[in-house]
């Protein structure tokens, strides 16, 4: 089952060999992205680098601010101004970035974040690849509201990601965050690029729950931290209406989760075994399941993938129908263990095996191959 | 009530939550006066952080942003870059700008980029409940310095100067007509307008910083405690400084800079390339 | 000069009553919406169009008009 992305454009592209981040810069200014804040963070530097030249070649702006901090507001506040926005940045820098991530929530502000992940916690490991905020994505910022997150394995995913985190922050007025990582970040793969800008709907009606039009267009806009109406007046100390307001923010999100979601599965037809992945572990899971011949003739289980695209938010259902007749999910992550349990929470009748690695390095298929092998084992 | 406020205010939003005699009120209906003074309404627009003073532009029935403690300057300048052309305001307080908010104040300075900024300064975190701020005065008690606070106090105009600002004033709320101007030439500067505005707060830092709760007595200290600054007077000692204390209209502003240096660059690659080309044939 | 003092902007901080240099208000037995007493131009023959009162009144309460 092939992406369920729409093919964002139409016309042919042209080929080109780009850096992970480098394809991120690029797409991000095809989407009509004209202005980016940002501050130098390691893996994710090439984006604030080629961004300082190419936005403004692009007729946009870009500043570097003082600190993570400060680029999370500008990006908000530039979005007010009319002009989409981005910044881009690592797990240290992202959990500066909380606050106003949340702010963007309440008030309903389209922008993108990139968190080019790294190990962690703290300065952890600048250099090293990592899955480890796959919950900060999700519960960062203080409060209850809901995030979109999109998690690329491929440069061609870089690129064609960060338009539909466009596209979608639009469309539901929301931030999205395209939760990357060192390794796609810095590799570098032939992909498939197209010039020109596309234009993305700004302001979409339908998914805001308090619609501010942007500034100087004479229509008063009041854009309220505060829980608020739809006039954007406080309504915080009002118990049953904050109640509303908050179930109204998140469910403008999960009730369209049909729209949102996009999962591939590989070889899932018949599989009683399915691999469950998210961003680059996705890439060796796949290798995993194309060398699987050896369980099938062991055990007479196939194996298959499914590649979740959209990690938040969470596509529950559809996951629970892929692994209807599985008895086994692996959930291979490089972090300690964290999505599996929300795959552990949805699957009814498998198994849900965490497959945790941390240090920095991806799994080897020979690795999943073997820890699979070895829970087979156990049990058949 | 007041024609002018009439027309500018959310009626529906009112009463303010501001105190009987707050010093806000005051900023508020001088901003208005600067605002409609200029007629500029529909070109400019408000962003506020939080605290009291924050609130000042929540009921302005303009375009208005209310963000985060500390980082009104981060948003407006986002807002500035992304319609160069068009005004923004600031609101924020001491607390507001010089502790939180420090680093952005310092490095907005620094950059000389084009909006106004009015720190209302009361003294104390007023919203809160009456905590020390970092521009409460030395020996005053607070609730989180009660046996009187340690430090000598921040004063936000000075350091917008060092950093770079190119107009900064100073004024109290007991001078309501200078501080109007003032607002209305920062706004008309090109370039990093700063003023601050020493205003009561007389439920929080009333008795603390002045000796009274009263709205009144405050107004009346406030005016006989403090100077207008003029260059090369003789200035009294423990009085308010008060006054435009810098005008620079030759420092380029940010926006401006970065065109500029964006077209030079441009035009030297031209140039670089018409020689390159001449020589190659 | 019409000088007019709305009951229900007023928050009675008397500051007008104060501040004016021709003691155009007193603070009457009228209250505003708050309860609190109300300032009330009773002099309203003196004042010279200053609007200190108008400036300072942080409520906005207060027009002053010819």
């Amino acid at each position: 089952m092939k992406s369920q992305i729409a093919e964002p454009h139409l016309r042919s592209g042209r080929k080109v060999i780009y850096q992970g981040n480098e394809a991120c810069a690029k797409a991000a200014i095809y989407a009509g992205c004209r202005f980016f804040a940002g501050y130098p963070i390691t893996p994710s530097t090439e984006i604030i680098e080629l961004m300082s030249s190419e936005m403004v070649n692009a007729g946009g702006n870009f500043i570097q601010m003082e600190d993570e901090i400060a680029s999370a507001c500008a990006i908000v506040g530039a979005r007010w101004g009319g002009k989409k926005a981005m910044t881009a940045t690592s797990g240290p820098g992202f959990t500066l970035m909380q606050e106003t991530i949340g702010f963007a929530a309440v008030t309903e502000t389209p922008v993108v974040i990139v968190n080019v992940q790294r190990g962690g916690p703290s300065t952890g490991q600048p250099t090293m690849s990592s899955q480890q905020d796959i919950y900060q994505v999700k519960y960062g910022s203080h409060g209850d509201y809901e995030i979109i997150a999109l998690s690329p394995s491929s440069v061609q995913e870089m690129y064609d990601f960060t338009i539909r985190a466009f596209e979608l922050s639009e469309k539901f007025r929301s931030p999205v965050v395209l939760l990357s990582d060192e390794v796609v970040g810095h590799m570098r793969e032939k992909i498939t690029i197209y010039d020109g800008e596309k234009k993305i709907r700004s302001g979409h009606r339908n998914y805001v729950v308090s619609p501010q039009e942007d500034f100087y267009t004479g229509n008063n806009s009041l854009v309220e931290g505060q829980l608020h109406d739809e006039e954007g007046r406080r309504i915080g100390h009002l118990p049953s209406k904050s109640s509303d307001f908050i179930q109204s923010i998140s469910q403008k999100i999960t009730n369209h989760i049909d729209e949102i979601q996009d999962i591939e599965t590989f070889f899932m037809e018949d599989a009683d075994i399915a691999i469950l992945t998210y961003g680059s572990v996705s890439r060796p899971a796949l290798k995993a399941v194309k060398s699987a011949k050896g369980i099938k003739e062991h055990y007479n289980l196939s194996v298959g993938l499914i590649k979740v695209n959209t990690v938040w938010p969470f596509p529950e259902n559809e996951i629970r129908r892929l692994t209807e007749s599985c008895k086994y999910v692996f959930v291979p992550e490089m972090n300690i263990g964290k999505y599996y349990k929300e795959v552990e929470r949805c699957v009814n009748h498998g198994t849900v095996v965490s497959m945790p690695k941390i240090g920095g390095e991806l799994h080897k298929p020979a690795e999943i191959l073997e820890a699979i092998a070895k829970e087979v084992g156990h049990h058949e | 009530m007041n024609r002018l406020m009439e027309r500018y205010l959310r009626l529906d939003a009112l009463p303010t939550l501001f105190c009987p005699g707050c010093g806000n009120g005051i900023v508020q209906n001088a901003a208005i006066t600067a605002i409609d003074n200029l007629g500029i309404r529909k070109d400019i627009a408000c962003v506020s952080g939080i605290g009291c003073s924050s609130w000042i532009p929540c009921y302005y029935n303009m375009d208005v942003m209310h963000t985060t403690h500390g980082r009104a300057l981060a948003f407006a300048q986002g807002l500035k870059l992304s319609c160069p052309d068009k005004k923004v305001l600031v609101f924020t307080g001491d607390g507001d700008c010089l502790a939180i908010g420090g680093n952005h104040m310092l490095h907005a300075c620094k950059r000389n980029i084009d909006m106004a900024v009015i720190m209302v300064n009361n003294h104390i975190y007023g919203m809160t409940g009456g905590q020390k701020s970092p521009a409460t005065p030395k020996g005053v008690r607070t609730k989180t310095s009660p046996w009187g606070a340690y430090d000598e106090p921040m004063e936000g105009a000075e350091l917008a100067i060092s950093m770079g600002a190119t107009y900064v004033a100073r004024w109290t709320t007991a001078h309501p007509v200078q501080l109007e101007k003032s607002i209305r030439a920062g706004i008309e500067h090109k370039g990093f307008s700063f003023i601050e505005v020493i205003s009561q707060c007389p439920i929080q830092s009333g008795k603390g910083v002045y000796g009274d709760k009263d709205p009144s007595f405050i107004l009346n200290y406030l005016k006989k405690n403090s100077y207008v600054y003029k260059e090369g007077m003789e200035e009294p000692r423990g009085k308010i400084k008060c006054g435009i204390l810098k005008h620079d209209n030759d420092k380029t502003e940010y926006i401006e800079r970065m065109q500029t240096q964006l077209q030079q660059y441009r035009e030297g690659k031209t140039a670089k390339e018409k020689k390159g080309g001449a020589k190659n044939k | 000069m019409i000088i007019t003092v709305d009951a229900v902007r007023c928050k009675g901080c008397n500051i007008c009553v104060s501040i004016c240099t021709k003691q155009v208000f007193t603070l009457s037995a009228k209250r505003n919406n708050y309860g609190t007493t109300m300032p009330e131009a009773v002099k309203e023959k003196e004042c010279i169009g200053c609007k200190l009162c108008e400036k300072l009144c942080p409520d906005a309460a207060i027009n002053v008009e010819e």
